[in-house]
């Protein structure tokens, strides 16, 4: 099973690349001057991200950086260290949904610590492949078409995270604890 | 919300860099994050503006339309506001797929051009339309089938079975999903209670009345 997708994983891009040109040649589609056409927006819409994503990086960089985000994980670890939680993990909740980068280096750092193959290993492996980093989708998608008010996106992608920051450590905890 | 949060850290930071004496830290920090800012966004030219030229020759040859009323029955129960057959549906798919198979670098190509097409929906161009907060909570919990970052570092340190967190990782990114989209229902029926419904945005469908920009489909050929 874990083969095949991986092997589906590699060959998705390189098909993708050559099949739809080669389709829409068929169809007598001027494949070269239309791909020019729309890799135009490219560039624009690149550029229109740069202000939003600038603002939120430079919040998360300062709330961290100034020991805030430290402070918090030092407040809540204890909170859930009771129910057999390796308290290793837990930052790993708040760090996930806000940065993409900055979790990956902490998740990387448990598993040279502890090892990768570890209880605590496993748990933010999981944790950190289950969601995507929730405040820079908002950012990047929202920023990229210019809606400044994204209504309850937030509050949904906040929930979903706390869901499967706890699934993950939950079907951790039954597969390998 | 989002006003608050981030108003909030950077004030919550400002008061812990005063109490802990970080300030020459919290200035650092103000100009590594919009360094980066404008990094990650440059990082992005290249593949944006790659997929989307690959993307709009799928536009062009008809296939993105073919692909959306094929699979149209399962994007519509998610996306009920979106007309069928629109090009927004191409794009959700291809996003969606994206995703599914861990290619971040193709999916947020094609989630950004799912959003500009939904944003031709939008009546009003400030305001998410409940398709949007449907398209990113999608994106948010991010449902993978091969976390392939993770399994090239547990590779990298010597990990016994690199993809043993694969049945696990999928279980916790499908109850995330889950979450997500019971919990945008949620939301989307709230709203629509609070306010009275106004007209259905598909008047505005395929039509490009009032477009200033380019139209969407090409008229070549």
């Amino acid at each position: 099973m874990f083969e095949w997708i991986s092997l589906l994983s590699s060959w998705a891009i390189p098909v993708m690349i050559t099949f739809i040109p080669l389709y829409a040649f068929t169809r007598k589609v001027p494949v070269y001057e239309s791909f020019v056409e729309g890799a135009k927006d490219g560039f624009g819409t690149a550029v229109a991200i740069i202000p939003p994503l600038v603002g939120m990086l430079v919040a998360i960089s300062v709330f961290r950086a100034s020991g805030a985000l430290d402070f918090l994980m030092g407040f809540i670890a204890p909170a859930l260290q009771g129910l057999g939680v390796p308290p290793e993990v837990l930052p790993l909740g708040l760090l996930r949904p806000l940065t993409g980068t900055g979790s990956l280096a902490y998740t990387t750092d448990l598993i040279r610590v502890h090892g990768p193959d570890s209880l605590i290993g496993m748990i933010a492996s999981t944790i950190q492949g289950s969601t995507d980093t929730t405040l820079y989708v908002l950012t990047v998608y929202f920023g990229a078409v210019g809606v400044r008010n994204g209504r309850y996106a937030l509050k949904v992608g906040l929930f979903s995270d706390i869901v499967g920051f706890v699934a993950a450590i939950a079907i951790c905890l039954m597969v390998f604890g | 919300m989002i006003n608050g949060i981030w108003l909030g850290m950077i004030v919550i930071g400002f008061l812990f860099a005063a109490v802990n004496g970080r300030m020459d830290e919290f200035t650092a920090a103000v100009f590594d994050g919009a360094k980066n800012g404008v990094t990650v966004s440059f990082g992005l030219i290249s593949v944006l503006v790659f997929w989307l030229g690959i993307m709009r020759i799928a536009e062009d040859s008809g296939l993105l339309k073919k692909i959306a009323s094929a699979l149209g029955p399962v994007v519509s129960f998610l996306f009920p506001d979106v007309p069928k057959g629109h090009p927004a549906i191409g794009y959700i798919l291809s996003n969606m797929s994206a995703n599914l198979l861990g290619l971040g670098n193709a999916a947020t190509p094609m989630g950004i051009k799912a959003m500009q097409e939904l944003q031709k929906l939008n009546p009003d161009k400030d305001t998410a339309t409940p398709a949007m907060c449907t398209l990113l909570a999608l994106n948010t919990a991010s449902i993978t089938l091969i976390p392939a970052t993770l399994i090239a570092i547990r590779l990298n340190y010597g990990s016994a079975d690199p993809a043993g967190i694969v049945g696990t990782t999928l279980a916790a990114t499908a109850v995330a999903t889950l979450a997500a989209i019971a919990a945008d229902r949620m939301f989307r029926r709230m709203s629509l209670l609070r306010r009275p419904p106004k007209p259905p945005a598909v008047g505005h469908g395929d039509s490009d009345r009032g477009s200033t920009k380019l139209p969407h489909t090409s008229l070549k050929g």
